[in-house]
């Protein structure tokens, strides 16, 4: 018989200290908890300060890289109440075009148009996709991704809301700490409060109705209402983005519905990790800024990238941010067995 | 008569392509009552159920349950009202610990309005309902992942979800079925205990035996038509049911 040994995880001693309210013991037990929460937070809201170090350039990035990580999250959300979407560009140009129309047309400020873009923008995409939250899967996922490619179509031909050429000399944000930390702050909440979310009896039923939606049913509870108030607070964070972005690109077009919003953020989430949120906004942290630095190479960033994909979806299926909090929170040791 | 009746189901059909899996099926529950509904595998008995739940929806018939027409409601609307049904094939959350398995049901609308919308003690109502169907809290079973119980106590959490709805009217589609000789045995007492509170049950069951001790009346299905109807003792010693099992002469 030969030997044969088998990898066995456990939770580290600190792990499981700190899961209670022993975890208020000693300084070193509270960082452990604390920093992995606290640290980004900090390095998000220090970054505007190395500006003279980074250079505007970055600052942009850093703005964009939020903006993609709230749609990303928005998906991610989505993805838990088992709606698969291939279409997050719907909710960022929704929330893009209500805001520019409203800023070209009735000349209003940005502190009102960002909201009610928000809002509206959420609101309508909701409406949109009521009829089809019964589909499931794949069905799901089509529908989603042909809904912007109809907008656009629509927008084009119709030459409503600027036609092809868009709405420009939208009103600019008035100063960089507004351009930066608005959206730093609405990635935080959106991140946080996402993970509470769904950690509450909410969540519950939102994860419930993702894994056994029958089950649910059987229980009483109209997973319809559910999934769309999901869809809701999901549209809510991508309509966000795209409410910021047209303020900030001072532009609304029809990139705004283009494929990009669409698969990005879904790369993202998966680099990153589906299903915790945290990951979605790790993923989007290296991608976008990745993609940004590999631009020097022209074309052949597509390639790097698309490869470097591929080698992360079969190797680290899980998602970055899975492999690194099991790391963090269990070692590993190999054990014999026969 | 209409007031002791609680289910009256009136000529069911239903046909999947070519193959009539329930054919003109009527019977109804009274209140209390505690109906057993038999038959050879194939019969039609789970579709019988998922008909009356609304989990499929027949080509004719009506379904009647408190004097209320439900045969085209959606699944939440009548386990809204009170119909509550297990799953023969266990339908759990699996990443979910056991107690939050409840949890779902607890949130629904039915149960707010039944238990006075408290919030916050979701989780202490779960485990209750948990230990009331036999999870040892000793042992700490309601915190264990339900990917981790052994199948007999998947079985009594769909049982435990029914109770956290407070049904009116139980169907229990083959309980015991994968159930051990003594986790049979301990989920006896616990639907005994349902019948003797009054609450009406319909229990589709392989296992004749614990099913002609509990119920009061049974229905017999045979190639998805009901063939005999009546008290236990009556239907055993049916012909037509005798048949319907070990197969008649004249059949083949």
């Amino acid at each position: 018989m030969t030997v044969r040994y088998r990898k066995e995880r456990l939770d580290r001693g600190i792990k499981a200290r700190s899961d209670d309210i022993f975890v208020l013991s000693s300084y070193r037990e509270m960082l452990y908890v604390l920093l992995p929460r606290v640290l980004p937070v900090l390095a998000l809201f220090i970054f505007l300060l190395l500006k003279p170090l980074v250079g505007l350039y970055w600052e942009k990035v850093v703005v964009l890289t939020c903006a993609i990580a709230l749609l990303a999250l928005s998906w991610d959300l989505m993805a838990s109440v088992g709606l698969v979407s291939l279409g997050q560009s719907l909710f960022f140009g929704a929330g893009a075009y209500l805001t520019g129309f409203l800023n070209s047309t009735f000349g209003w400020p940005y502190f009102l148009t960002i909201p009610v873009g928000t809002l509206g923008g959420a609101l309508f995409c909701t409406i949109l996709l009521l009829p089809v939250l019964r589909l499931r899967g794949i069905y799901f996922a089509i529908v989603t991704l042909t809904l912007p490619l109809l907008l656009t179509r629509f927008i084009e031909t119709t030459k409503i809301l600027g036609g092809g050429q868009g709405i420009s000399g939208i009103s600019a944000l008035p100063n960089t700490l507004v351009e930066f930390y608005v959206p730093a702050f609405a990635l935080l909440l959106c991140l946080f409060g996402f993970r509470r979310l769904i950690n509450e009896d909410y969540g519950v039923i939102l994860q419930g109705i993702r894994d056994n939606d029958l089950a649910v049913m059987s229980a009483a509870i109209n997973i319809y209402r559910f999934r769309a108030q999901a869809v809701f607070i999901a549209g809510t964070a991508g309509a966000f983005s795209g409410a910021f972005m047209t303020h900030y690109f001072q532009f609304v077009g029809m990139p705004a519905f283009a494929l990009d919003y669409s698969i990005l953020p879904l790369t993202c989430a998966v680099l990153g990790g589906v299903g915790t949120f945290a990951g979605s906004t790790l993923g989007a942290f290296i991608l976008v800024p990745l993609s940004e630095a590999l631009r020097a190479l022209g074309t052949l960033r597509v390639v790097f990238y698309s490869a470097m994909l591929i080698i992360f979806v079969v190797g680290l299926p899980e998602g970055i941010f899975h492999y690194i909090q099991r790391k963090y929170q269990q070692f590993e040791r190999l054990v014999e067995f026969d | 008569m209409e007031d002791n009746t609680i289910l009256r189901v009136e000529g069911l059909s239903k046909a999947f392509g070519g193959v009539v899996a329930v054919n003109k099926v009527s019977f109804h529950v009274k209140k209390g009552e505690l109906l057993g509904i038999i038959g050879p595998n194939g019969s039609g008995k789970s579709t019988l159920v998922n008909l009356v739940t609304g989990f499929v929806k027949p080509d004719s018939g009506k379904v009647i349950y408190r004097g209320l027409d439900i045969t085209r409601k959606m699944p939440y609307k009548i386990a809204e009202l009170g119909i509550s049904r297990t799953f023969q094939m266990v339908r759990p959350f699996y990443q979910l610990p056991a107690f939050k398995n409840l949890i779902i049901p607890l949130y629904s609308r039915r149960v707010k309005k039944l238990r006075g919308g408290k919030y916050g003690e979701r989780d202490d109502i779960a485990i209750d309902l948990l230990e009331e169907v036999g999870f040892e809290r000793d042992s700490f079973v309601p915190y264990k992942v339900a990917s981790s119980l052994p199948h007999g106590y998947l079985k009594r959490l769909e049982l435990a979800r029914c109770l956290a709805l407070k049904a009116d009217l139980l169907i229990l589609d083959e309980l015991f079925s994968g159930m051990s000789m003594s986790e049979v045995a301990s989920s006896l007492p616990i639907i005994e205990k349902l019948h003797e509170e009054g609450i009406s049950m319909i229990m589709v069951e392989h296992r004749l035996k614990e099913l002609f001790r509990l119920a009061n009346r049974v229905i017999t299905l045979n190639f998805g038509s009901k063939i005999a109807d009546g008290h236990p003792s009556e239907v055993m010693e049916s012909d037509a049911v005798k048949a319907a099992y070990l197969g008649s002469e004249d059949d083949d």
